[in-house]
Formats: structure tokens, C-alpha cells, sequence
């Protein structure tokens, strides 16, 4: 099988030969795409925001536009990093954002209110998609009540906690006696 | 064989790769016996430290058994031998190396044009880590090739289990040198943040040294509970003020010495602003490193303390409060560690019972079982302090 890290191996190094499997579970895979697809859109948003007014009949808010734009961008970066939970929820309270925005270009004198309807429509299914990949990329640290195990007798000092302060207490005392520096 | 291979950013799998073979007349070839995940494994695992490629085998705490040696060893290790291997690789012979500055080593780096340019000077090839450090293979693995294997070891007897040795090739000098770069008086409270496997060593470290107090800091309970048991007074910071909590252990006058066991991945919570924003900016590449601990260190630090830094940091980190580390007349101690100057020292001490480093050991489990781990590692799922993967 084919994998890219062969080709930048240092020669001698060991190579792959078989992969094994990925932590990657099907909630990450959602995750990302949907964080490249808000990335892929904010930027069209931010840079072609007169094509998404013309489309929507919103013309004269390219400034919102571009805005929502802007936060699309930063939710696909966080969606793409470690914190793809946080990221995910931002996606979510965005999509409400999109979809207040949009109904209130729903109004009867609006020509392309067809195009608005079914961008709602549209917003309706990411936001799904979005709440489900939230829900399920949910961090798994243990929560402040979970049950613990402690570790009160490992000391690391075999001969006990006392006995090794007061070793310790004798050689600095006798550094100090002989003025050596300590 | 078997090995741990970092595919991105929180991929890890464990792979079938070819065999390591002999390269250079210096080299030779262990069978692994036990090898652990670090810390600074979990910056690779977040892709937080730059310079890694798909297909690098990661660990860089191993030991094991010679099966294999170039005919430039010299020697200095045969077939059978039982050994710890340093994660700093190490020539024995540059100049950095004569001073004892093992982890600058000038001769190791096989990438050094890279070190050169983004550090100003290269520092020594490390294993399973960054390419910027040479991009070596690592130890979590079946077998390694250990490269310049005439200096880059540590012989340890038999008779004494691997759990109680493994540590010396990184966390337990680790912690030692971070307490040694403190100049520990008798008189000195020591304050440690961050009760990972490495400040559970700096504690134990800075007691062994004589410290009158040590203080420990983290927010999670079983690790507390583990720092406690070494000799040091707590602090958990969700719950309480460290500034107050430090104030009232020292009469006011601060810790005169200060160690980060915790590094560029400081926990990000609402109570410390500054956290959400070196979070915000690393997510967008506008700083690499989330420094709050060195700046709280540097805010209540005794004037004319000592700072000593053992958490990695990568790259760039901003808002460091220079005002006050100038104006208190503080010095900062750094560095990866310089492992053998430490580890004769430090074996004689285990051997003599005075200290048995698998205290920190709370999760064993094969090879294979490795990429979970570093979940449960990172997540601190299962009250894990340290793995050990079994090949
Ligand atoms: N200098 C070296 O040669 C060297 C060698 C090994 C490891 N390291 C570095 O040491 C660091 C610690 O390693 P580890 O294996 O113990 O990792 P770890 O991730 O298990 O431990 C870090 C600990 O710091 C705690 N922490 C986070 N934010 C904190 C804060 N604001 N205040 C106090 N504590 C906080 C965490 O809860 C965690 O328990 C890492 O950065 C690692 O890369 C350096
Ligand atoms: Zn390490
Ligand atoms: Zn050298």
C-alpha cells in the first residue's frame, strides 16, 4: 500500500509496511469537514460578499456579509484544532446567527426570497450536522466529581518521607558547618 | 516490527514498519523491553511543536537490550548489554558534550541546517521528536537503532526492574536538573508548577536536595494527592488563589525558587484571561506557546530568585512580564536535559534505595495498546499519571 511518510523517510530509516488503525473516530471525520467547509465558505463570504447579497437580495449588507464571513473562518480554525468541541458550539450559535439573518430577508416584496428559503433550508441540515458532531466530540476529561483513585502512600522514597528530610537536613547543615557552597 | 507512528495531529497508530538496521560504524540496534509516553509527546501528539512528517516513529524514553552493534562502538557496548537510552543523543566529543551540555551537542542533529535556522545554532539529535532535532526514529517501538551508541547510553545493571531504571533516560534527570538549576539553599521554598510526571520528579528532587519547603501546583486531585506524598505542600489552582495560597506560605515574601514542569500547554480556563487568549492566538498561529505559567512564576517569585524552566516551549510567547524578571534581579535556568551528566549520580541513588522512581507509574500496558493511551494520558482519564507500553 501507498504511504506518503515513505517518501520523506530519511533513507535507512524504517518505513511503513502495514498502517494500523486510526484513532480518528467517524464524529472527528464530521468535525473536520465541517470545519474546511467553514473555512471554504467564510473566505467566500469575506472576499465575494456582493455575490452572496445578489444571490439572497440582500443587497447593501456586504459589511454583515463579510462579518459572518469573518467568524465562519474562526470557527472552521477552531473546529480544525484540538478544541473542536468549542469550535463545533461556535458553529452552532453561528448557524442561529445565519438563520436570523436570513429570515429576516424572508419578506414577501424580496424578488429572490426563493434563493433565501432554500438557504435556510440549507442552514437548517448543517446545523444538524453541527449539533450532532458538538454533541459527540464532547471532551472526555473526568468531570470535578468523578470517582478517583489517589496516590497517598507513593512517596517514591523507599526508606520513607521522614527518613530522607532528615538525611537531607544533615548534609546541608554539615555544608553549611564547613562553608562549603551549597 | 511494531511501532508507534505519528500520522497528525492526534493520529497516532500503531503501524508495521520494516526493521531498524545499522547505518553507521557507531551505531546499535536494542530490543525494547519497556519504553513510556512523556509529556512533551503530547505537544507532538497536538502537532504543537513544528517539524514533524507522517511515518516518524515517536518515544523517546526506552531501554532495553543490545542485539546488534557497529563496528565503531568501540567496545563501549556488546551484545547483551542491559541499557537506558538518553533521549538526547550525544557524540561524547564535541565541545558542548566536554562541558557536560549534552542536550547542545554540535556533532548529533542529522538535520542541523534546520536547527541552525530556527534556533540560531543547533542543538543536539533527539529521539522520536521534531525534525528540527534530527527527526531520528523513536522508542516506542520493538527495536531501536541508537545512533553514536558508544556515548549515547546509560549501562544499568541486572537484577533491578525495568520500571525503577526506565526513567532515567528523560523525566527523573529532568526533574533533578530543574531542581539543581534552583541552587537549592536550606533556607529556600521551592514552588513547582505543574504535577505531571516530571514535577512529581522535581518534587522529589528538590526535597532530596534539601529544600526547606517544597510547593507543589496542578488542578487535578490524584496527582495532588501523589505530590503531597512526596513532601510537598499543594495548591490546586481551580480552586484556590495561587497568589494568596503563595503569599501565606511564605510570610509574604514569595518562593525564592520557582520551576515549570509545565510548559507550552498551560490549561486554559476562564479564570485566567490570559489563557483564553494565548489559546485564541495559537489557534491562528500568531503565538506558539501558552506561557502562563512562566508569567505567574515571574509575578511571585522572590526578587533575586532563581526561575527554572523544564517545560518545553516552542516557539514564540508573548506578554512575558520583563519589567518585573528585570527589575527583581531574577535569573532563568532552561533547557532540554543534559541527561548523562546526571544519570551516574542519580543510578547510585536508586541502586542505594534512597529513591525508586516507579512511584509514578499508574498505567502498564502492551505496544499495541499505545495510541489510547496517549487519550487517556492527555485526557487524564483513569487517574493516569504515567504509562508504560510492554512491546
Ligand atoms: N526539559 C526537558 O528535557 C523535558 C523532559 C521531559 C518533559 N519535559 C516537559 O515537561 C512538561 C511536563 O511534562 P509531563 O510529562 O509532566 O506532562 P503532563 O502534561 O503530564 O504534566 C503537566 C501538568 O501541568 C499541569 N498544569 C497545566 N497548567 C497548569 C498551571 N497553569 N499551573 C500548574 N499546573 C498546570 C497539568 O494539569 C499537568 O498535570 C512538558 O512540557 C514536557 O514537554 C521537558
Ligand atoms: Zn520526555
Ligand atoms: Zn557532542
Amino acid at each position: 500500500m501507498f504511504h506518503f511518510g515513505n517518501i520523506v523517510r530519511t533513507k535507512g530509516d524504517p518505513k511503513i509496511v502495514d498502517s494500523g488503525t486510526s484513532l480518528a473516530r467517524p464524529e472527528d471525520r464530521l468535525a473536520r469537514a465541517l470545519g474546511w467547509f467553514s473555512i471554504g465558505l467564510g473566505l467566500a463570504e469575506l472576499f465575494a460578499p456582493r455575490r452572496v447579497t445578489e444571490t439572497l437580495g440582500m443587497e447593501g449588507h456586504e459589511t454583515l456579509v463579510r462579518a459572518f464571513g469573518a467568524r465562519e473562518i474562526i470557527s472552521g480554525i477552531m473546529s480544525l484544532s484540538v478544541d473542536k468541541n468549542a469550535g463545533l458550539w461556535a458553529r452552532v450559535g453561528g448557524d442561529g446567527l445565519d438563520a436570523a439573518a436570513l429570515i429576516s430577508a424572508l419578506t414577501p416584496d424580496n424578488p429572490k426570497k426563493g434563493n433565501v428559503a432554500l438557504a435556510l433550508l440549507m442552514i437548517g441540515g448543517i446545523a444538524m450536522l453541527d449539533y450532532r458532531a458538538a454533541q459527540e466530540t464532547k471532551p472526555k476529561r473526568p468531570s470535578p466529581k468523578a470517582r478517583r483513585r489517589l496516590y497517598p502512600d507513593r512517596s517514591g522514597f523507599p526508606k520513607g518521607l521522614a527518613a530522607v528530610k532528615d538525611r537531607a537536613r544533615q548534609l546541608t547543615n554539615g555544608q553549611a558547618r564547613t562553608g562549603a557552597p551549597s | 516490527m511494531k511501532a508507534l507512528v505519528w500520522h497528525g495531529k492526534e493520529d497516532i497508530r500503531c503501524d508495521t514498519v520494516t526493521d531498524p538496521e545499522i547505518q553507521d560504524p557507531r551505531d546499535a540496534i536494542i530490543k525494547v523491553t519497556s519504553c513510556a509516553i512523556c509529556g512533551s509527546d503530547l505537544h507532538l501528539f497536538h502537532n504543537f511543536i513544528p517539524g514533524m512528517l507522517p511515518g516518524d516513529i515517536m518515544g523517546h524514553e526506552t531501554m532495553g537490550e543490545v542485539v546488534e552493534v557497529g563496528s565503531g562502538v568501540d567496545g563501549k557496548l556488546k551484545k547483551g548489554d542491559r541499557i537506558v537510552v538518553p533521549f538526547t543523543i550525544i557524540c561524547g566529543e564535541c565541545d558542548q558534550c566536554k562541558r557536560g551540555n549534552f542536550s547542545v551537542c554540535e556533532t548529533t542533529n542529522r538535520k542541523r541546517q534546520l536547527g541552525d535556522k530556527v534556533f540560531g545554532h543547533t542543538t543536539a539529535g533527539l529521539f522520536g521528536y521534531t525534525h528540527l532535532t534530527g527527526g531520528y526514529p523513536g522508542g516506542q517501538a520493538e527495536y531501536l537503532r541508537v545512533p553514536f551508541a558508544d556515548a549515547t547510553h546509560i549501562k544499568v545493571p541486572d537484577g533491578i526492574p525495568d520500571e525503577q531504571l526506565l526513567f532515567l533516560s528523560d523525566i527523573f534527570p529532568t526533574g533533578w536538573q530543574a531542581a539543581v538549576h534552583c541552587d537549592i539553599e536550606p533556607t529556600d521554598t521551592v514552588a513547582i508548577w505543574g504535577c505531571g510526571p516530571v514535577g512529581q520528579m522535581t518534587i522529589r528532587s528538590a526535597i532530596l536536595l534539601g529544600a526547606n519547603q517544597v510547593i507543589a501546583i496542578d488542578c487535578i486531585p490524584e496527582r495532588l494527592s501523589m505530590a503531597e506524598a512526596g513532601g510537598a505542600t499543594t495548591i490546586n489552582f481551580e480552586t484556590e488563589s495561587v497568589l494568596e495560597r503563595l503569599d501565606h506560605l511564605t510570610d509574604g515574601r514569595g518562593p525564592e525558587k520557582c520551576i515549570d514542569a509545565t510548559g507550552m500547554e498551560s490549561h486554559v480556563m476562564a479564570s485566567q484571561p490570559d489563557t483564553l487568549l494565548d489559546r485564541a492566538k495559537q489557534m491562528v498561529m500568531l503565538e506558539s506557546d501558552r506561557p502562563h505559567v512562566l508569567r505567574e512564576m515571574i509575578y511571585v517569585c522572590r526578587p533575586g530568585g532563581i526561575i527554572s524552566v523544564a517545560g518545553v516551549y516552542s516557539g514564540f510567547s508573548d506578554k512575558i512580564p520583563m519589567g518585573a524578571f528585570m527589575n527583581k534581579g531574577l535569573t532563568m535556568r532552561t533547557g532540554q536535559t543534559h541527561v548523562n551528566r546526571w544519570t551516574d549520580d542519580l543510578l547510585r541513588r536508586i541502586e542505594q534505595g534512597e529513591i525508586d522512581p516507579s512511584f509514578v507509574i499508574t498505567h502498564t500496558v502492551p505496544l499495541e495498546r499505545g495510541p489510547e493511551m496517549y487519550q487517556v494520558f492527555r485526557d487524564k482519564r483513569d487517574s493516569c499519571v504515567k504509562v508504560v507500553l510492554k512491546p
